[in-house]
């Protein structure tokens, strides 16, 4: 706390103050979209597809229309009348909303029943008569593209294969010469598989159209208000909603994680309805068509290859990735990187050369691609390269930890540009490293671990030294839509001296209300209780993207820092005027302007705020307020090293985590209470692809499971306690040095722990265990 | 669809209603009561967000009737506030044990439960405690503090009243 620029009553950065969003929250005072009830509400429920693929030959909606309280039943040829029944991807891909002759997965939307209460929608769903007539289905990405499989997308004019993209990144052949000349070269094949974000609260909106205006509103899970009244205008402006109409309130979001980036087709049935019917519109998914049909994330079959030499110099890395995206490319990347920020796979290490290429193709499974709270496809890239320098170190029988030290980007070198054209701002990763061995005692567990072999006991120790790639985006490179990534901020002071602050991001539990707050006290002086901070409305907070991929502290929180030097430079010349001095002669300390040298004769912030309403100089704008769009002029590149302790139960195959320590560098800290909240949580995330979750499929494209039976999130039971600590190096661009951290934990963690358990099990020959570890799998490794 | 009339005591206010026989005790709680704090995260069972108290006992309100709720006594995240906060309220302030608020009401709930029953929990026993509520934010970790505040702060109130 010693570090803190202001008291703990202003509570700026560095203070761990209390969250001021809770007191609503431990009451259960939050409202979230099915808290909300509008007058005359009517309710929607969905009819899903049974099959991955078929045709559909008749829709009959008879019975459920006879049901008493059911009101209508939509289906893709009442939305065809308004060309609403496909909608744009964030990807500039298409998808439908409703279908119009056949369905491309299970679960797909299939038509939508509204009824006067959540039970008499459900009774209608089950009346509705589909008759389908299966097709093909592709569900092996590997056989997409084969010549005799099906074509999933052809709606789609010239698309006369399931490929969608081909994406690559670095010198292709400069690679292959290090290769060539490189003493040891290794591949292996990494599945990350598809997981889902599972946030507890699904997905809903409440949509409501004021016929005499014109008006329409919706309150609606979304991490990106703006940016989804935008897609609404641009997708339904033909049908007469035009953006100055369009009103997206999110409100309390439970979780988001990325799953709540995109427009599902039940947002726009609710809304089309709502609009065509006039009656407001409830429509809440419940667990299994959360889990079944929203978006997943990951799904990159990976082939790596990394060249070095025998001393342990890294010195070439390739990887040639098959994207699964389902029935469409409905990820959620900046439009110029279809596969994300994957290229960020060279990691902390200071390859000569690298090349990378992703190809994207269309399976019967639900769409997506979009983040499981990582900044777009981060996690596969740091799981790819952490594994292989793993690999690097087992052939050459070097220490793991020991290769690492010898091969990162060392301190000096920042900013460092990566061979795939990253510039990374800052970074002191032999630091983080040490730390994280010297916490966990490195040494001491490496003598247990040769002790406990000798009897036959399986114990393991991995490390991730990771560095994340978040902040999106710098305009000159990243947009989604062609909606640059900037974010704003719009403060207001008023005349008693308190503020009133709004964002273009939104908060799903990071704590903004609180963390924004803080930036603005750190700025201005003004104490954190004294400051309100709002997000999520689009007709009162200024545009912006929204907030997933770590992206908030970068962007909107760069924009208040930058918002509050504008109202200073403002109150700097209120307070010459009201200490009839000049401009130049004042100077500032935590909220208030003195004379220089004579520190007796000084105003407040609080007092300025006052005379800007009161006693404004003549010539100058009353009022005291600023908005500031931030185009941040490059990312941030937080990292981190994580080091895993686990044993194995030989019988069994169960993991058992004993430790895990986490060192983090986010740079400088707002709230390190929260920053360490943030990574608890992240942490646990990541543990859950590792140990436990997967959305699989059998060969017909049926979803195995698909509900919290067998899609596992860990409980507290499994969940180990997390020892956090963290190293500080600042971001040399960012307005407070801060960097993203809510992904760093999901991103680092999954490695370090499939390093873990590969090393308990090496000296039985296992080089490499996919995720998630479950224990038969374990058991088989061991076994074999 | 038949109905019936039933009485429930949440938060010791008398509640009559005419239910569907399938009405669940969740939607009683939230469509017809106007409690929204109780939430439904998965209505199988699984994820706890709507755990409330029935006669003491903590139950998953998405699995109950609320039928076999007439006669009988609910409390909500709305009933635990009295004077002041419920310790446990504090503590999940106080320990940062929340962050997107969705599962926090049915965590309270289970752990108001548990400490009623073992006022002095290990730390184990927190975490099978509340083995029965998904929570995606926090990691888990700082509930298991704010239970452990809890159960500090109401052991500090019953040594004070004994006194």
């Amino acid at each position: 706390m010693s570090k803190c620029k202001t008291s703990a009553e202003v509570g700026g950065m560095g203070h761990s103050v209390k969250r001021k969003e809770d007191a609503r929250f431990i009451r259960g005072e939050g409202t979230y979209v099915d808290d909300i009830v509008r007058p005359g509400m009517v309710f929607m429920d969905i009819v899903r597809s049974p099959y991955a693929h078929a045709k559909i030959k008749s829709i009959n909606a008879e019975k459920a229309l006879a049901l008493p309280g059911v009101a209508a039943v939509i289906t893709g040829e009442t939305l065809k009348e308004y060309n609403l029944h496909m909608m744009p991807t964030l990807m500039s891909d298409t998808q439908m909303v409703l279908p119009i002759d056949k369905v491309c997965y299970q679960a797909q939307e299939v038509a939508a029943v509204i009824a006067t209460d959540r039970y008499s929608a459900a009774d209608g769903v089950e009346l509705v008569e589909v008759e389908y007539e299966p097709l093909p289905v592709v569900v092996d990405p590997h056989k997409a593209t084969d010549p005799d499989a099906p074509i999933i997308r052809d709606d789609k004019e010239g698309q006369t294969s399931n490929h969608i993209w081909h994406w690559e990144e670095g010198d292709k052949e400069g690679t292959e010469e290090v290769f060539q000349n490189s003493d040891v070269v290794i591949k292996e094949k990494i599945y990350i598989p598809r997981i889902h974000v599972a946030s507890i609260e699904t997905c809903g909106c409440v949509s409501e159209f004021d016929k005499a205006n014109g008006k329409l509103t919706v309150w609606m899970t979304t991490q990106a208000p703006h940016a989804i009244r935008t897609v609404l205008a641009l997708v339904a402006g033909h049908v007469g909603l035009q953006e100055d109409k369009i009103r997206v309130i999110s409100p309390d979001i439970g979780g988001g994680f990325g799953g709540k980036v995109p427009v599902y087709p039940g947002y726009v049935i609710a809304i089309a309805a709502s609009v065509v019917t006039g009656l407001p519109i409830k429509w809440i998914e419940d667990r299994r068509e959360n889990l079944q049909a929203d978006s997943f994330a990951r799904d990159y079959h990976m082939d790596c290859e990394i060249a070095a030499d025998k001393d342990g110099t890294l010195k070439g890395l390739r990887i040639k990735t098959l994207a699964d995206n389902g029935y469409a490319d409905a990820a959620a990347n900046p439009s110029k990187y279809p596969a994300g920020m994957f290229s960020i796979c060279t990691g902390s290490y200071d390859f000569k050369k690298a090349f990378v290429e992703v190809d994207g193709v269309y399976t019967n499974k639900p769409p997506g691609g979009v983040a499981y709270r990582c900044s777009f496809r981060v996690t596969e890239a740091v799981h790819a390269i952490e594994r292989m320098v793993d690999l690097v170190a087992d052939e050459i029988m070097m220490d793991a930890a020991e290769l690492r030290m010898k091969n990162f980007i060392p301190k000096e070198a920042f900013p460092y540009k990566s061979p795939t054209g990253w510039e990374y701002d800052s970074g002191d990763y032999h630091t983080a490293l040490q730390l994280a061995m010297d916490n966990v005692g490195y040494d001491e567990l490496l003598k247990e671990q040769k002790e406990k072999r000798e009897k036959g006991e399986l114990m393991g120790i991995g490390i991730c030294s990771f560095t994340e790639v978040v902040g999106a985006g710098p305009s000159k490179d990243f947009d989604i839509l062609g909606i640059k990534m900037f974010d704003s901020s719009e403060i207001r002071i008023h005349p008693t001296g308190k503020a009133m602050a709004r964002f273009g991001t939104k908060s799903q539990g990071q704590g903004h209300e609180t963390t924004y707050a803080q930036i603005i006290a750190e700025e201005l002086g003004i104490p954190y209780t004294d400051i309100s901070v709002e997000e999520g409305d689009t007709d009162t907070a200024p545009y912006g993207l929204g907030t997933y991929a770590s992206r908030s502290t970068p962007t909107a929180g760069a924009a208040a820092a930058m918002a509050c030097r504008k109202i200073k430079a403002k109150a700097q010349k209120i307070a010459a005027h009201l200490l009839e001095a000049a401009e130049e002669d004042l100077e500032w300390e935590v909220g208030k302007f003195s004379v220089k040298g004579v520190p007796e004769k000084s105003v407040t912030i609080q007092e300025i705020a006052f005379a800007a309403y009161t006693n404004h100089p003549q010539g100058l704008e009353a009022g005291l307020e600023a908005t500031h769009y931030y185009d941040p002029p490059n990312l941030t590149f937080p990292f981190g090293s994580y080091i895993a302790v686990v044993d194995i139960d030989s019988e069994t195959g169960e993991v058992k985590i004993r430790r895990f320590m986490a060192v983090d560098d986010c740079g400088n800290i707002i709230n390190p209470m929260i920053v360490e909240g943030q990574i608890h949580g992240g942490l646990t995330q990541g543990l859950a692809p590792a140990l436990f979750e997967e959305i699989s499929y059998d060969d017909e494209g049926n979803i195995h499971g698909g509900s919290f039976m067998e899609y596992l999130v860990p409980t507290a039971v499994e969940t180990p306690h997390w020892e956090t600590d963290k190293t500080t190096t600042p971001s040399p661009h960012h307005p407070l040095g801060a960097k993203g951290v809510g992904e760093s934990p999901t991103v680092g963690a999954p490695p370090a722990i499939v390093n873990a358990v590969v090393d308990a099990l090496s000296h039985l020959g296992v080089k490499h265990i996919d995720i998630p570890m479950t224990p038969e799998k374990v058991w088989r490794a061991i076994h074999k | 669809m038949a109905t019936r009339s039933i009485t429930v005591t949440i938060n010791g206010e008398a509640k009559t209603a005419d239910v569907e026989d399938r009405l669940l005790l969740v939607h009683l709680i939230r469509d017809n009561c106007a409690l929204t704090g109780t939430h439904i995260g998965c209505d199988t069972t699984h994820c706890g967000a709507c755990t409330v108290l029935l006669d003491g006992t903590a139950v998953k309100s998405c699995t109950v009737f609320a039928v076999q709720a007439n006669g009988r006594e609910v409390t909500t995240i709305e009933g635990m506030e009295g004077e002041a906060l419920h310790p446990l309220q504090e503590g999940f302030v106080e320990e940062h044990g929340l962050q997107c608020g969705f599962c926090t009401p049915g965590m309270i709930m289970s752990s108001k439960h548990l400490l009623d029953k073992n006022p002095n929990p290990s730390e184990d026993e927190i975490r099978w405690g509340i083995s029965g509520n998904l929570c995606r934010c926090t990691g888990y970790q700082n509930i298991v503090k704010a239970v452990q505040y809890a159960s500090n702060k109401l052991q500090e109130t019953a040594t004070e009243g004994g006194e």
